[in-house]
């Protein structure tokens, strides 16, 4: 752990002394929790409909898949016609792509990352690489079952998948929201503690509180 | 390249040659010449850029070869300088001084291979791998397949059928 | 004796605005979109993200004034439509104005900025202090040349009624402020430039430099509110644009036709001009804005 992040005891410029630890003060550290569709079904319906056309992806691309995500904003592919669009902060996406290869290293931010988007999230998998590792099977440094770290709604194969199979991927998941089954963040918040004892596993120096949104 | 060895030669003692390309070329040289060496050739022979600083590891013989690919922009030639170090307990001197751009591959180095760059800044911070407790990964005794499988779980594969096997059992199950 | 029917009516106002501010945004997007030959976003799209954002079911909250920063900014928008002539002698559509009321739209222009400022600032995203900064020394620059032109024109009218303001350029199209204060408008449509919120003027969002500036910790429900607000804030400075130098709307149709014309002002700008750093537009402002507006009210 860096040693910014320790707990310690801290002098002010008035002599005051007072103790700062950056885990607790900066982050929240409560578990996530299950939110259940609560409305009446023909409201949940409404909004399960409005969620599958209005899908705003997170601009986070951790491996060299994210190539494959810039074509689909320019003319030839054009995603925003199927209401995709790209947000730039976790916040306000609904979307995670996970693009390709998943490092160790990269695992601990796009953890942070999807533990800050607001239910209900979604995830896809693209690539080889996110479903059994691809070519980096062996890779010392690479997960190889995304599925393990955080709740995969779909899987695009493909090394890489092109374009149109990134816009067909969409259409998929439009049907999986509409019919109600999008619902990776109340299975992520029922198994955290699997997904986190997983997630432990890899990451080596675990310097952030378990949840933190 | 040639002139530019035996122009060398004169005033460093200089180890093999290898001339890859009319633009390339590799010498090895004896790590106490490295420094004095460097910064001849990148105050008064042009070589102003540094590539690259990368390492090979040759377990067998216990050495690390340290290269340093060095580039003259206006006569548009690069030049490798090669420098064996032991691999036991590996450290070097840094040239973080003369290429500031060092320090980083010196940081990689030093996560990847274990080779020690004393007084090079931020050497010791994680590079790429976060909280690594193994050996460095890029040294050959590191078996990266034995890691992968303890570390991460793997996806069962799926069930294969050798075609003219299978084809077989479908249209003649009682294996006439 | 106040007139309880003026409520609802100014709700439809509201309401109407509301919707078409949502096709607009749409629709230009889409003309943006075109002008890159795709086809953008569908022309409903807003819709269905408003629903989506409101629809969301976890949101978090970063302290009191994060609540209030989205609330403040849409009472901003929703103030100045409720408070300002939307059409010209029409009884429904006049709203609760007054005789003062220009003065109380100028400060309804600033108002949510404000607020926006103090909720972006408790949620202690550093981007967001950075935008806020930004936002900030950038809004008050471009209020300077607004605010001499408003002078200018209430000075030469003799009036701080909009409504007023309005009858006074009726009968033709010279009798706009356009053309008899050109100095006035120029100034104004400057700092009208300023406040869209599109290039060149856009360092306060900046999406690829500070991701996305004041709403990055913004979401769900909030978002949702800021969102109304994004379609409902500039239609009602529009409005007041219209009213005050291009001679008023006396009817939906017109009304419909002018604001979509002045945003259409802001976006040929912005698609044709690079961004602006902060210290460039207010100098640009200081140069170029700020003489306009001293030279209308000499003209007056």
């Amino acid at each position: 752990m860096k040693d910014e992040l320790k707990k310690r005891i801290i002098t002010g410029p008035d002599g005051f002394e007072f103790e700062v630890d950056p885990l607790n003060d900066y982050y929240c550290d409560a578990p996530p929790k299950v939110h259940p569709p609560a409305y009446v079904k023909i409201v949940e319906d409404l909004f399960n409909w409005a969620r599958s056309e209005s899908i705003w992806i997170l601009g986070f691309g951790t491996g060299c898949g994210a190539i494959e995500m810039r074509p689909l904003m320019t003319p030839r592919f054009d995603a925003y016609r199927y209401g995709v669009q790209w947000r730039p902060t976790p916040r306000q996406s609904n979307l995670f792509i996970i693009s390709g290869y998943l490092s160790v290293k990269t695992l601990k931010r796009v953890i942070r990352s999807y533990e800050q988007m607001q239910s209900p999230k979604y995830v896809i998998g693209l690539g080889s690489c996110t479903i059994n590792g691809g070519m980096y099977w062996d890779s010392y440094n690479t997960i190889k079952k995304l599925d393990e770290y955080l709740p995969v709604d779909l899987y695009i194969a493909g090394c890489m998948p092109r374009p149109e199979a990134l816009l067909k991927g969409f259409e998929d998941l439009k049907k999986i929201i509409r019919a109600g089954e999008g619902e990776g963040a109340n299975i992520y918040a029922k198994n955290f503690d699997w997904y986190k004892a997983n997630q432990k596993k890899v990451i080596q120096d675990w310097d952030m509180p378990d949840y933190n949104w | 390249m040639r002139t530019l060895y035996a122009e060398l030669n004169k005033r460093f003692p200089l180890g093999e040659l290898t001339v890859q390309r009319e633009d390339l070329g590799f010498i090895t040289v004896e790590r106490e010449h490295l420094r004095a060496l460097l910064l001849h050739l990148r105050d008064l022979e042009g070589f102003t850029h540094l590539v690259l600083l990368t390492a090979v590891d040759w377990m067998e013989e216990g050495i690390f070869q340290l290269t340093y690919l060095l580039s003259d922009r206006k006569k548009r030639r690069d030049l490798g300088l090669r420098v064996m170090i032991a691999r036991d307990g590996a450290s070097m001197e840094t040239v973080h001084d003369v290429w500031p751009t060092a320090a980083t591959y010196q940081r990689e180095l030093c996560e990847m291979f274990g080779i020690d760059f004393p007084d090079s800044p931020g050497v010791h911070d994680p590079f790429i791998l976060e909280g690594w407790t193994d050996i460095p990964p890029y040294r050959r005794e590191f078996d990266t397949k034995k890691y992968a499988d303890e570390t991460f779980t793997h996806r069962a594969g799926r069930e294969t059928n050798d075609p003219a096997e299978y084809m077989k059992k479908q249209l003649y199950p009682d294996g006439a | 004796m106040f007139e309880w029917m003026k409520i609802p009516y100014a709700l439809l106002t509201l309401f109407i605005v509301v919707n078409y501010g949502l096709l607009m945004t749409a629709l230009i997007a889409k003309i943006g979109a075109r002008v890159g030959r795709r086809h953008g976003i569908p022309i409903y799209q807003n819709y269905i993200d408003l629903i989506k954002n409101y629809g969301l079911r976890s949101s978090i909250t970063h302290g009191f004034m994060f609540y209030l920063g989205p609330v403040f900014r849409l009472t901003g928008g929703v103030g100045l439509i409720l408070f300002v002539p939307i059409i010209y002698g029409s009884e429904v559509f006049s709203n609760f104005s007054f005789a003062g009321d220009l003065i109380l739209a100028l400060y309804f222009i600033f108002f949510g900025t404000l607020g926006m400022a103090l909720g972006a600032g408790e949620s202690g995203h550093p981007y967001a202090a950075i935008g806020i900064s930004r936002g900030l020394s950038q809004v008050t620059m471009a209020e300077l040349p607004l605010a001499m032109a408003v002078f200018a024109v209430a000075l030469q009218y003799q009036t701080l009624s909009i409504t007023d303001i309005v009858a006074a350029q009726q009968g033709g199209i010279l009798n706009w402020t356009l053309f008899t204060n050109p100095f006035a408008v120029a100034a104004a449509m400057m700092s009208f430039l300023g406040s869209m919120m599109r290039p060149p003027f856009d360092v306060v969002l900046a999406p690829q430099e500070i991701p996305i500036g004041p709403p990055t910790e913004y979401h769900s429900s909030y978002l949702a509110l800021m969102q109304t607000n994004r379609v409902i804030f500039p239609i009602a400075k529009i409005a007041i644009f219209m009213s005050l130098f291009f001679g008023g709307a006396a009817s939906w149709p017109v009304f419909f036709l002018k604001v979509f014309l002045i945003y259409m002002v802001s976006v040929f700008v912005g698609v044709v001009f690079p961004r602006f750093r902060v210290e460039q537009s207010i100098r640009w402002f200081l140069i170029w804005a700020v003489p306009m507006g001293v030279l209308g009210l000499v003209w007056v």
